[in-house]
């Protein structure tokens, strides 16, 4: 991510009380222009409501949202140039394909031969030519999926807002609606908000990944970084599965921190930790190594409580002598004895390192990964 | 289901006459037979001493098309037509409020608009006539405030007649607004304003056309009961607005001539079920009819 990408939607100190409920703490994100970004969290975390205050059907209780530098806030839905594509699609019933597609053109008053072509153009690029004359209720789920993108699309949005668009289809067309929209969004370059619960999904499509937690942004990042470096417990359980341990700074010495875990102390490059001060360590199941004999240096022990092949790989569960388990992924590899002594370990760097004031302090922290 | 399979009397069919039995003998008593009489009485004569003789004539039919007849089905379907627009009018902002309102006087919107229903539409209109009558509160207020320096006529003209109908059907063309709009996916508003539609835009364009079936049977459900509220006509128009009901309970009553009120009658169903075959062809739901 360079640091002269222009920022097309600025989104600062945003915050949406209704009644008691909190929705959205203290929000601060820059979006840039051309980048697919996803608002991930599970339902009532405040991704649908940001995208909603960015389309302008809820307005902040405080803060401001600006698209190209300018302030949105007094500006009603039909005036700002982002348009939607809705979780139900909102299809009008009683109009027509081409009608559908064509009324944001209508409203803005093109000619009508522009439309006309414009129209064929944008059922062309979503694969509905020949479709014009049907209504929604003569569509699949997925052909009204393509006619609400179609219908977004044409009006050249700077940005395009999109809520859980492919919730309602099976898996199989997801999957590839999702390849469609990533190639519509780099032919046509425009910027992608895009809202949804499913993890695989974001990190399939998204540029950047923006992860939400009950109204507190957690983490803001690029799929990968997002995995490999989680910044907060939430992150690192949301996305993919994970080995937390608590641990405590033992010591920092010569550019080192001593660690303690479980049983256990080891050795990680200094970091932004102070001593004694406790932390999360997360390790993946993948990165999670074993063998019946221990190793040099640091060992967690445990005995085996599972193991079960599924094809790919092979799923190992551990059980800590605390009662803790470990869950392991390997492919393929030694079997081992139910019931047996085993030894945990890790390779340098994949057990990655979590500040857990971030628990109760999580929208207050500086954004570390965006700079 | 394209087409409506014929009924035909078979064993399988036995079990299913048994099942609505209570339903059709009720209908066939209550509804049929009645209707039945009404169309052979309309084809009967009278005799000298205004008797019904069961004696087959279309002389009533024929009766009909006498101009002060046609006179009075003219204003009937006026009148008919004003108050529906007016229901329309009053009625579609209102339905649009309690429909869209998150208020928590909601239920009790609604309910101002049933509670009506449970009292005698008849006492509530003899209640307009001493409303407005020329000693009633609205003139005696008008005269003390000397807003008007003698009573003013309210009463027994068109225009009372036509307000009578709306106050007592205002309720029916209410109920089906009202279903309609809070049918209405608020997503396909916020769509509309999405795509850059203004207020009004989106209100002609994709309120007023997905609300059309609501408008429909409440036009209908309007429409065919003012054809035939006599009563209205009679307490609040004075005889100066009648409508095709007034005819008809004129030969029931004083006119002593059933056949040709019985004709009457049968015209009126007809007009009323060719009003539903439209609104039918128009794409109209008839289970908001009621029916």
């Amino acid at each position: 991510m360079s640091e002269e990408r222009k920022v097309i939607v600025e989104i600062k100190g945003v915050n949406k009380i209704y009644g008691k409920n909190h929705v959205v703490k203290d929000l601060d994100l820059d979006i840039y222009e051309g980048e697919f970004l996803t608002l991930l969290g599970s339902s009532g975390c405040g991704k649908t409501t940001t995208l909603r205050m960015v389309a302008g059907f809820e307005e902040p209780t405080s803060g401001t949202i600006k698209v190209e530098n300018e302030d949105i806030h007094n500006k009603e839905p039909y005036e700002r140039d982002v348009n939607t594509v809705f979780q139900s699609y909102a299809l009008f019933p009683h109009m027509t394909v081409y009608d559908n597609v064509a009324y944001g053109l209508k409203m803005k008053k093109v000619k009508k031969a522009e439309i006309k072509e414009r129209v064929t153009e944008m059922l062309d690029m979503v694969q509905l030519g020949g479709f014009e004359k049907r209504y929604p209720l003569q569509l699949s789920g997925g052909q009204k999926q393509r006619v609400a993108i179609a219908r977004a699309l044409i009006n050249k949005p700077k940005v395009l807002l999109l809520d859980e668009p492919l919730g309602a289809l099976d898996l199989k067309l997801r999957k590839q609606m999702q390849l469609e929209l990533k190639r519509l969004q780099k032919k046509l370059n425009i910027t992608f908000i895009y809202v949804t619960h499913d993890q695989e999904e974001a990190l399939t499509m998204s540029d950047r990944i923006c992860i939400m937690n009950d109204g507190v942004l957690q983490q803001v990042g690029t799929p990968s970084q997002i995995y490999e470096s989680p910044r907060t417990r939430f992150v690192a359980t949301f996305i993919g599965e994970t080995n937390l341990f608590d641990g405590i700074v033992r010591a920092k010495q010569n550019g080192k921190l001593h660690i303690n875990v479980e049983s256990g102390d080891f050795c990680v490059p200094d970091e932004d930790f102070k001593n004694n001060e406790m932390l999360a360590v997360s390790v993946r199941p993948e990165r999670m190594l074993y063998s019946a004999e221990p190793v040099e240096g640091f060992n967690l022990t445990g005995t085996v409580k599972d193991q079960i092949y599924v094809g790919s790989v092979l799923k190992t569960v551990v059980e800590l002598p605390n009662g803790n388990e470990v869950k392991i992924e390997r492919l393929a590899g030694q079997e081992l004895p139910k019931g047996g002594m085993v030894y945990l370990h890790w390779n340098d760097g994949d057990a990655k390192l979590i500040h857990t004031f971030d628990d109760v302090f999580a929208g207050a922290v500086e954004d570390v990964v965006m700079q | 289901m394209a087409k409506m399979t014929k009924h035909r009397l078979r064993s399988n069919t036995l079990p299913a006459v048994t099942m609505v039995g209570p339903v059709t003998l009720w209908l066939a008593f209550f509804v049929a037979i009645p209707l039945l009489y009404v169309l052979v009485m309309s084809f009967c004569s009278l005799d000298s001493g205004y008797n019904v003789v069961f004696e087959f004539t279309l002389a009533n039919y024929k009766r009909l098309f006498d101009p002060n007849y046609v006179q009075i089905y003219m204003t009937s379907i006026l009148v008919a037509f004003l108050t529906t627009v007016i229901c329309i009018l009053i009625g579609y902002p209102f339905s649009f409020l309690i429909a869209r309102t998150t208020s928590k006087y909601k239920a009790l919107l609604y309910m101002l608009v049933i509670i009506p229903f449970w009292t005698n539409s008849l006492i509530r209109i003899y209640g307009w006539r001493s409303f407005l009558g020329a000693n009633g509160p609205l003139n005696n207020f008008l005269t003390s405030a000397h807003l008007a320096d003698h009573p003013i006529q309210f009463l027994f003209n068109r225009g009372a007649t036509v307000l009578g109908m709306v106050y007592c059907l205002f309720p029916f063309m209410v109920l089906p607004l009202y279903t309609s709009i809070e049918k209405l996916d608020k997503n396909l508003l916020e769509a509309s304003a999405d795509l850059g539609a203004r207020k009004t835009s989106t209100f002609l364009r994709v309120i007023i056309p997905l609300t059309m079936s609501g408008i429909f049977s409440g036009s209908i459900m309007v429409f065919i009961p003012s054809l035939g509220y006599f009563f209205v006509a009679d307490i609040l128009g004075g005889g100066n607005s009648d409508v095709i009901g007034n005819l008809i309970e004129r030969q029931f009553q004083s006119g002593n001539n059933w056949p040709l009120g019985a004709a009457l009658s049968i015209i009126l169903i007809l007009i009323t079920l060719l009003l539903v075959k439209f609104y039918q062809k128009l794409g109209g739901d008839m289970d908001s009819l009621g029916v």
